[in-house]
């Protein structure tokens, strides 16, 4: 007597679920408060959107007002077997049970845990609302290259200069595979490269990332310059849907490296910017046209370098800013630890002034990753 | 819907009529199990959408899932009565729980408490409930999710906080004027042209004109004080407040009469069973069976229990009522008492050995439960502890301050001990942002010294 066309009538109003999926946002909304720790720790820099984050979290309370607990409460059992004096163990507390009814205020101990999973995508969107910030403006596209002939797929016809040979064996190879005693190559086997002149909606970028990696870099100065190059890439990742990363430590020379060992390179001696503004130009010389990329170049430090590259530092930083859609400082460390007005903040301030097209932040703790990233792009879109 | 007649219905309530069963038409619904679990979360088939609802139904989902809890059937009171059954109850249970509701159905319309509040909010609280629903979703698209979420955060903390005994459709208090609300500061001009505006006859000699107090006594109704004064609530939020209260007391005689209502039930269940005759043998059997499992006295094969199934102890206490006085005084005694008095007056030494109730104490710490000496008061108290005023800490509005707050005292003498300041804070922050003025409570901390609460940050 079960009839499937009533339950669907009752399920249309679902409220149980429905309270349950709002209760689900609000609990969402309440990690996005506290992201920032999160994702400080979180081992992602380059991990792509798709990449999902799960956390462990606590069912929201609707608080009522009630009594301090006691540290000991009186109630009435039933048994056959007790007398006054026994001291009964109860093997496991009970799970909040029954807890529900006008009367019941909740325990308050509800231990009933769950998982929520999340994309980082979602993540960096709330993110951009909550911190309302304007996407990034890419350079006027007279400045880059407008389209392109692109590849996209493969034709059975086309010419001969652009057969690819690669593929042609291939489909040769699987042919063979399929039937025995078949010739070499057939009309049928051969692929053309397809060509398409397509627009390049200024879509493509690189984000340079600079880190002092001198002996006065420590832990917590890499955990902040990390996070803070995290959240400054997945906002320029939000703006361009290809986007390249270059990694550059330097200490009194400077080298490129991937994004893993990156973050745990730690050189001996003392810190000379300018070789890493010389190490960015010359990748982007060797990789990235400045007329068909937009570049952005962030560095991190403590602050401090080597005097006499002042002028040398002042020069190459000019001609890379000059190249770059934007050249951002992040100054990390501890209060108290920072000179008052370090050398390489006197470099930045003396070659991006007020030209909007870089600025520079002060990072003590993970708070401040936020007013960075929010300076960062509200900036940017004013440019 | 499917309201086709259940198993032996007719018979059972005609048998029961017979008896002296004095109710309204009963609707019964056989619903499906997430149908009931609804019901069972939100204690009313159709009710206002808020989160906290969805805790409890997630809980109550993952309770049945798991097989730790079986809902027969949930009653609404009214005229007519609504019971909904779970579809998947065999006849015989149904057999079983169409008595039991007739028990509750019964109560209800004869009971005092109930019928006082539902003589005020009328009998249809289902489609009342079903109307503020409706309210609701149309508040919030009008108002915005958030804004009328808020609300409901503020209402639903409070809906404890009634004066059941006030009228349901309770005015304003007499002779004393709305409060407008108060500016925050008063330029000199305001205030020399309010004092000059008061015409109403000062006092002799009084330099300021004398106002009625706000409130002339603490107010335990928090959720008409706030509907009724707060000083920048608007129409549409006020009826919202209003409808939280109106459920709130419909709620109350069911909180307040949990024992003798299910005790009643059971009763009634058992005794129209053992005189169906038209039922058939084997169906009695496994109807008692089913019986013995509602009103046991432990859970699985324990022998202990450290909580009184309120229909085990219910079902004894009416049985022994029954037959010492017989059923004219026990109609009696169900119409015209409560939990409280129903304990007070007919727990007696006798019945409490016989079942073999004891009163504990819980050492958190040392997370292990020591037992008492037989002492019947100290039953009694520790039964009824946790029903004293809707379950919830005694809590009224003593005053309005200047600038229109709201000052709330916890009566900590009575209640025996402070609040707990954290849940108090965020409270307080609900009642802020609908009181939208500063807003203070006066309780005792763990040392018993008095301390003052003040909003936590929403």
């Amino acid at each position: 007597m079960h009839d499937h066309h009533e339950d669907r009538w009752y399920g249309l109003f679902s409220r149980g679920a429905r309270d349950w999926l709002r209760h689900n946002q609000k609990i969402r909304a309440s990690v996005r408060e506290n992201l920032p720790r999160l994702i400080a720790e979180a081992d992602v820099i380059t991990a792509d959107g798709e990449r999902r984050v799960r956390m462990p979290v606590r069912f929201l309370e609707h608080y009522r007002f009630r009594l301090a607990r006691e540290s000991e409460q009186s109630g009435v059992g039933q048994g056959s077997n007790v007398k006054p004096g026994d001291v009964l163990k109860p093997a496991q507390p009970q799970q909040g049970e029954g807890e529900e009814g006008a009367g019941a205020g909740g325990s308050g101990n509800g231990g009933f845990d769950f998982v929520l999973e999340m994309k980082l995508d979602e993540i960096i969107d709330w993110l951009w609302e909550e911190l309302a910030l304007p996407d990034l403006q890419p350079r006027h596209s007279s400045e880059i290259e407008d389209d392109q002939w692109q590849r996209e797929g493969w034709n059975k016809r086309g010419a001969r200069a652009r057969l690819d040979r690669r593929r042609t064996l291939k489909e040769a190879v699987k042919r063979r595979a399929v039937t025995e005693g078949q010739p070499a190559f057939i009309d049928e086997d051969l692929r053309y490269r397809q060509l398409r002149r397509r627009p390049q909606p200024e879509s493509r970028a690189v984000v340079l990332f600079g880190l002092d990696a001198s002996s006065s870099m420590g832990e917590r100065e890499r955990v902040l310059a990390k996070s803070f190059f995290f959240w400054a890439l997945q906002g320029v990742r939000r703006r361009y849907p290809r986007l390249d990363t270059a990694f550059i430590a330097h200490t009194v020379e400077a080298w490129e490296f991937s994004e893993e060992e990156f973050f745990q390179v730690s050189g001996q001696g003392g810190t000379v910017a300018s070789t890493c503004f010389d190490k960015a130009l010359e990748i982007l010389d060797e990789r990235y046209d400045p007329a068909s990329y937009n570049i952005y170049f962030f560095y991190a430090s403590d602050g401090e370098n080597f005097p006499d590259d002042h002028q040398g530092a002042v020069a190459s930083l000019t001609r890379l800013q000059g190249l770059a859609n934007f050249s951002g400082y992040v100054e990390v460390g501890a209060h108290g630890h920072i000179p008052r007005y370090p050398e390489t903040s006197r470099i930045f301030d003396e070659v991006i002034g007020d030209n909007g097209r870089g600025g520079r932040y002060a990072l003590h703790t993970e708070d401040d990753v936020w007013e960075a990233i929010r300076a960062f792009f509200t900036r940017q879109a004013e440019v | 819907m499917r309201s086709n007649a259940l198993v032996y219905q007719q018979e059972i309530e005609a048998l029961g009529r017979s008896l002296g069963l004095d109710y309204f038409p009963v609707q019964f619904e056989q619903v499906p199990a997430e149908f009931m679990l609804e019901i069972a979360s939100y204690g009313l088939p159709v009710r206002m959408p808020h989160w906290s609802f969805g805790v409890r139904y997630i809980h109550q989902l993952i309770q049945h899932r798991m097989g730790h809890s079986h809902i027969f059937e949930v009653v609404v009171p009214g005229d007519p009565g609504h019971a909904y059954l779970m579809d998947s109850n065999r006849d015989t249970e149904n057999a079983l729980v169409t008595a039991h509701v007739l028990g509750h159905a019964d109560f209800s319309k004869n009971n005092l408490l109930f019928r006082r509040v539902q003589d005020q909010a009328g009998y249809h609280i289902v489609e009342q409930a079903a109307r503020h629903a409706q309210q609701i979703t149309d508040a919030m698209e009008r108002h915005g999710q958030q804004r009328v979420e808020r609300l409901l955060d503020a209402a639903f903390a409070l809906e404890q906080h009634v004066d059941i005994h006030q009228d349901l459709h309770r005015t304003r208090y007499p002779g004393v004027r709305p409060v407008e609300a108060p500016p925050n500061a008063e330029d000199p001009f305001t205030a020399r042209y309010r004092s000059l505006a008061d015409d109403a006859p000062t006092e002799a000699g009084g330099s300021a004109p004398a106002r009625a107090p706000v409130p002339p006594h603490p107010e335990q109704d928090l959720l008409w004080f706030i509907a009724h004064y707060a000083p920048e609530l608007e129409g549409w939020e006020r009826d919202i407040f209003l409808a939280v209260r109106e459920e709130s007391f419909y709620f109350q005689p069911i909180f307040a009469c949990q024992i003798m209502n299910e005790g009643w039930a059971s009763y009634w269940h058992a005794r129209l069973l053992r005189e169906a005759d038209f039922l058939p043998q084997e169906m009695y059997v496994d109807a008692i069976k089913t019986h013995s499992d509602v009103v046991r006295p432990y859970g699985g094969e324990e022998q202990i229990a450290l909580q009184v199934n309120p229909y085990h102890l219910g079902f004894r206490l009416w049985e022994k009522i029954i037959e010492a006085q017989g059923m004219a005084a026990a109609r009696q005694i169900m119409s015209l008492e409560d939990d409280f008095s129903f304990i007070r007056n007919h727990l007696d030494d006798a019945l409490a050995r016989e079942l073999n109730l004891f009163q504990f104490r819980t050492r958190r710490r040392q997370r292990e439960v020591a037992v008492g000496d037989y002492d019947l008061d100290a039953i009694k108290e520790a039964l009824l502890a946790p029903k004293y005023h809707f379950g919830a800490p005694r809590i009224s509005v003593t005053e309005l301050g200047s600038g229109g707050e709201l000052r709330l005292h916890h009566d900590h003498r009575v209640d025996g001990r402070g609040l707990d300041p954290e849940s108090a804070r965020k409270v307080l922050g609900y009642i802020h942002s609908v009181w939208r003025r500063p807003v203070r409570l006066q309780t005792v901390n763990s040392h018993g010294k008095p301390v003052e609460l003040t909003p936590a940050e929403a």
